[in-house]
């Protein structure tokens, strides 16, 4: 599934890089704590988070993630939308609190055993 | 401008409480304890959860960076009063230390799953009244007021 | 749902609160920053965190939350466990990560809480 159909279905607002919205999501992340999400996430996921500063950038290129999307309306900082424009990451808001999001985005990718990858 | 709490012949329960400072296995005790006092007197959860909330959010505040601190804590027939105190480097900007996001905290702190700079906006949203200052050397100084609507009576 | 079943649903190992699975919960709360789940969680609702120190436990008492859940099979500390023993807080563990976790418990029902402060809400 591409980043296209998880954003018109969730009415999440692009925020930024929205010619990369082609991207494949392979999976999903939820979390907050850098060094784990560094630690755990995978390739073309897509990754949920309230961290807004620049960092998320650099941690969503590093792992080649498919986007992030904001939580609770959290806003991107100036910086972090220029980077993210540069790094071509798409960078997604919504409304919705992280349990809420992931719950439909889990569903919305289907079964998969993320438990396989540790 | 300074704020007094309430005569002794109004309280209800008055008593005070110490926060080491540094100490993160004990952070949270105090809070745990007047969260239990105030349950004990029969105040409306609603408010109990308020005190709870803004009492946990300064002791985190002071253990992570003070030496030490005091919760006096005070209770009449209108009003909770949680007045936190502590000796520590104090706030050089206000201002900007109650911005969201805005934080000192180090990798530690972070790790722990705190320092998103979201403590003093938290505080002041839970509390009716909100009073913070502060002299950089020193340490700081917060006022919660909240408001009781009615004591449940046993 | 009972809390027997949200054990079942995330394969759960129950660590402390054996005698709480009757537990009825109906929402549950994500989070690995404490300010988020002081701001906006909900009592009575679920705490699903990777967070493993004490300090969960004082954030849930503080909150009334129902139940701790942590994720991608996080063990916590002896000194977890004691003051959720202590403090009485069911706190289990799945091997499941956050995503997941929150995916499937979506699935079967249980939903998200968004508590907005009273006096100002914080999403401003």
């Amino acid at each position: 599934m591409n980043l296209e159909t998880i954003v018109k279905e969730l009415n999440l607002d692009v925020r930024c890089a929205p010619e990369n919205l082609t991207n494949n999501v392979t999976g999903g992340y939820t979390g907050d704590l850098l060094s784990d999400v560094i630690a755990n996430s995978r390739e073309g996921y897509i990754w949920i988070t309230r961290q807004v500063h620049q960092n998320i950038v650099a941690v969503a290129s590093l792992k080649d993630h498919a986007g992030i999307i904001l939580i609770n309306s959290c806003q991107p900082t100036k910086e972090t939308l220029e980077k993210a424009n540069q790094e071509k990451i798409p960078i997604m808001v919504s409304d919705l609190p992280a349990f809420e999001l992931t719950g439909k985005i889990y569903n919305l990718l289907g079964k998969k055993d993320y438990t396989k990858l540790f | 401008m300074k704020i007094t709490v309430s005569s002794t012949e109004n309280n209800l329960y008055q008593d005070s409480f110490a926060i080491e400072g540094g100490n993160f296995n004990k952070a949270g005790i105090v809070s745990t304890r007047i969260k239990s006092i105030l349950k004990q007197m029969g105040l409306a959860a609603e408010v109990v959860r308020k005190c709870a909330i803004v009492c946990y959010e300064s002791e985190i505040n002071v253990v992570s960076y003070a030496r030490k601190g005091v919760v006096n804590l005070t209770v009449n027939s209108e009003t909770v009063l949680i007045e936190v105190v502590d000796e520590g480097p104090g706030i050089p900007n206000i201002d900007e230390a109650m911005q969201q996001g805005y934080s000192t905290a180090d990798h530690k702190i972070r790790e722990m799953g705190f320092g998103a700079g979201m403590g003093l906006h938290n505080i002041k949203s839970y509390s009716d009244e909100f009073h913070i200052s502060s002299e950089v050397g020193k340490g700081a100084r917060l006022l919660m007021t909240i408001t009781i609507n009615n004591i449940e009576k046993k | 749902m009972k809390l027997s079943e949200v054990k079942n649903i995330l394969n759960a190992d129950v660590i402390v609160g054996e005698e709480h699975l009757d537990l009825e919960v109906k929402t549950a709360f994500g989070a690995d920053l404490m300010s988020d789940v002081l701001a906006f969680a909900k009592a009575g609702s679920l705490l699903l965190t990777g967070l493993t120190n004490s300090q969960v436990i004082r954030t849930a008492n503080i909150l009334d939350i129902a139940a701790i859940i942590l994720v991608r099979g996080k063990k916590p500390s002896t000194e977890t466990i004691n003051l959720a023993k202590e403090l009485k807080i069911p706190l289990l563990t799945t091997k499941y990560i956050l995503f997941e976790t929150a995916g499937r418990l979506y699935a079967k029902g249980i939903v998200g809480c968004l508590e907005k402060v009273e006096n100002n809400s914080v999403l401003d």
